[in-house]
């Protein structure tokens, strides 16, 4: 689009932009290799790299933070939130793309106030709900409380997306004697699984990085990575700070690897794209 | 199963074919779960959280709480903290954003630079901030680089102040402000563009004129999407920030009310005074989103 008799002016624009991507990039690239090359330093003080390098703290935060525990309990929470958003959300989000209903505004406000409020005001009363009831602390309390952002999240990306579905395939299908069931097993699960696995792997991200939700709920053994990470950076000073950064590195490489499968999977802008068009 | 209980419930065809009229089915009940769990999961714990409010731990008025908030500036104050942070990071970002979405949406090839760009939504506050606390630290490469170059003399104060959460939630919540506002830039018809271009439109007439007014109401939402990240702040304003003075902001007073003094009732009203602050936000500029401009940016799209 931009040919050589661009003005001066525009021209000059870009370049600004383009300087500003790149020291935007280039200070996030040194914040994330600081912490990396940390985590394999042996000695690194006043130097601009560190004495030696090794691996061995790794081993070291895999003991000391019991790592293999939290992975587990991550892999649980993300794993049942995962799946649950999309039992609840799936569904939820068909009807609404189908069906006019009384109410249906007051459906969607209600799925769209909880991304709209701030999580720690509704962690709070939530978590208070939870220790009173005895699900505080527990893996149970955890999962739940990780529902209420994620749930509306998956309805709201996926009603747009439904919705242009052309429903004379279903009506089609019901023609030749489809009952409901054939219908959601012939016809709906192999239209709607690319969305459905888009929308998923968005909420295992999210679920992933939540931090507030899993703070505020979470007791001794449902501590997620990111809420370990964090009481290890908090508590700082008694360890070395070596076998922190392992564990943040450790961290950002489980995240990252499923934001790559998912961008692979799909295109972030049409995404959000989809997601805006049912929130106005 | 639904076709089932749609039938059980229903008492006869005329009464199940005037609800299918209305819109309610078997399909319509899908939606049922997922209501009962927004109102299990967020509606009660909230009135909940609304009547504990109202209830002190030590007695007295139902306003008493309130009231504290209120008076005790140590409390008060955090609401200003927080708008003092969470407004210029979004507005910030807002700002970075559009020229960004503007020049990447020209490129063939965006899915590189929109991956690196999107990557901080995988670091999470807590990564950014112990990157922060070695990145910016009086030994960190930023320091000795700038020292080197001799732009500076002495090492930045940036981490433990008000600058270092800022820059924290920079980081933290500009991939999404990004992809928000690049998905509303793309999603406006080019045509539109071509044309004003052919009557003879400057670049920044081009942005002004057509451009802008399209733009302003996904702005508004974008605004109001990412200001609820900024706001609930909790963990860089602890690790990288002052929060005993500059950076308390409003969720670790809360926080510190609930899990500290154990004061669940405080805690649920310092929670309810920070989401009405929030909304108070969210409607001033949704409200003002009304007088703009609404309808189709795109003639595809639609």
């Amino acid at each position: 689009m931009i040919v050589s008799r661009t003005p001066l002016s525009t021209r000059l624009w870009a370049a600004a932009i383009w300087v500003l991507v790149g020291f935007f990039v280039l200070n996030l690239a040194g914040l994330i290799g600081s912490v990396v090359t940390s985590s394999f330093a042996t000695r690194w003080l006043g130097t601009w790299l560190p004495a030696g390098f090794t691996t061995k703290w790794y081993f070291a935060a895999w003991d000391e933070f019991q790592l293999g525990d939290v992975l587990w309990v991550t892999f649980q929470v993300v794993g049942s939130v995962v799946a649950l958003a999309g039992l609840f959300g799936v569904p939820a989000a068909y009807a609404l793309a189908r069906r006019d209903f009384p109410g249906k505004k007051a459906v969607l406000l209600l799925l769209l106030l909880p991304l709209l409020v701030p999580p720690v005001t509704y962690g709070i009363p939530l978590a208070t709900v939870l220790y009173k009831s005895g699900l505080g602390g527990s893996l149970a309390g955890v999962i739940l409380a990780n529902l209420v952002p994620t749930v509306p999240f998956v309805v709201l990306v996926m009603i747009p997306f439904i919705e242009q579905i052309d429903p004379r395939i279903e009506s089609a299908a019901r023609v030749f004697g489809a009952n409901t069931l054939k219908v959601f097993i012939y016809v709906l699960v192999p239209i709607l699984l690319p969305g459905v696995l888009a929308a998923l792997l968005l909420v295992l991200v999210r679920t992933i990085a939540m931090f507030e939700l899993t703070f505020l709920v979470a007791g001794p053994g449902s501590q997620t990575l990111v809420v370990a990470l964090y009481y290890a950076v908090f508590a700082a000073g008694v360890r070395a700070v070596q076998s922190i950064d392992a564990m943040a590195v450790i961290y950002m490489v489980t995240t990252l690897v499923w934001l790559i499968i998912a961008l692979r999977f799909v295109n972030p802008t049409q995404i959000v794209a989809r997601a805006k068009r049912s929130n106005t | 199963m639904t076709a089932a209980s749609s039938a059980a419930r229903d008492s006869g065809p005329t009464l199940a074919q005037r609800l299918r009229i209305r819109g309610l089915d078997g399909v319509t009940l899908l939606v049922v779960p997922c209501v009962l769990l927004a109102i299990a999961l967020f509606v009660y714990p909230f009135f909940y959280g609304l009547w504990l409010s109202f209830q002190p731990k030590n007695g007295g008025a139902a306003l008493t709480n309130y009231q504290r908030f209120f008076t005790e500036p140590f409390l008060s104050k955090t609401i200003w903290t927080t708008l003092r942070l969470a407004l210029p990071v979004t507005l910030l970002n807002l700002f970075l954003a559009v020229p960004i979405a503007f020049r990447v949406r020209l490129m063939k090839r965006q899915r590189l630079l929109t991956t690196i760009l999107v990557l901080p939504i995988t670091l999470g506050t807590v990564l950014i901030a112990e990157g922060m606390l070695f990145y910016f630290g009086p030994q960190g490469w930023l320091t000795r680089t700038l020292m080197w170059l001799g732009v500076i003399s002495q090492p930045l104060h940036v981490v433990h102040t008000y600058w270092g959460v800022f820059l924290s939630l920079v980081i933290a919540i500009f991939p999404f402000t990004f992809l928000l506002t690049l998905s509303y830039v793309t999603g406006i018809d080019p045509s539109l563009e071509q044309a004003a271009a052919t009557l003879g439109a400057s670049p920044a007439a081009r942005f002004r004129e057509i451009f802008l007014p399209l733009l302003l109401p996904g702005l508004a939402i974008t605004f109001c999407l990412s200001f609820v990240q900024a706001f609930s702040v909790l963990p860089s304003a602890v690790l990288v920030g002052d929060p005993a003075n500059t950076t308390r902001v409003i969720s670790i007073a809360a926080y510190q009310a609930a899990f500290e003094e154990y004061d669940y009732s405080l805690a649920s009203a310092i929670a309810m005074i920070m989401g009405a602050v929030q909304l108070m936000v969210v409607v001033v500029v949704l409200g003002g989103r009304t007088l703009l401009y609404r309808g189709p940016v795109a003639a595809a799209k639609g």
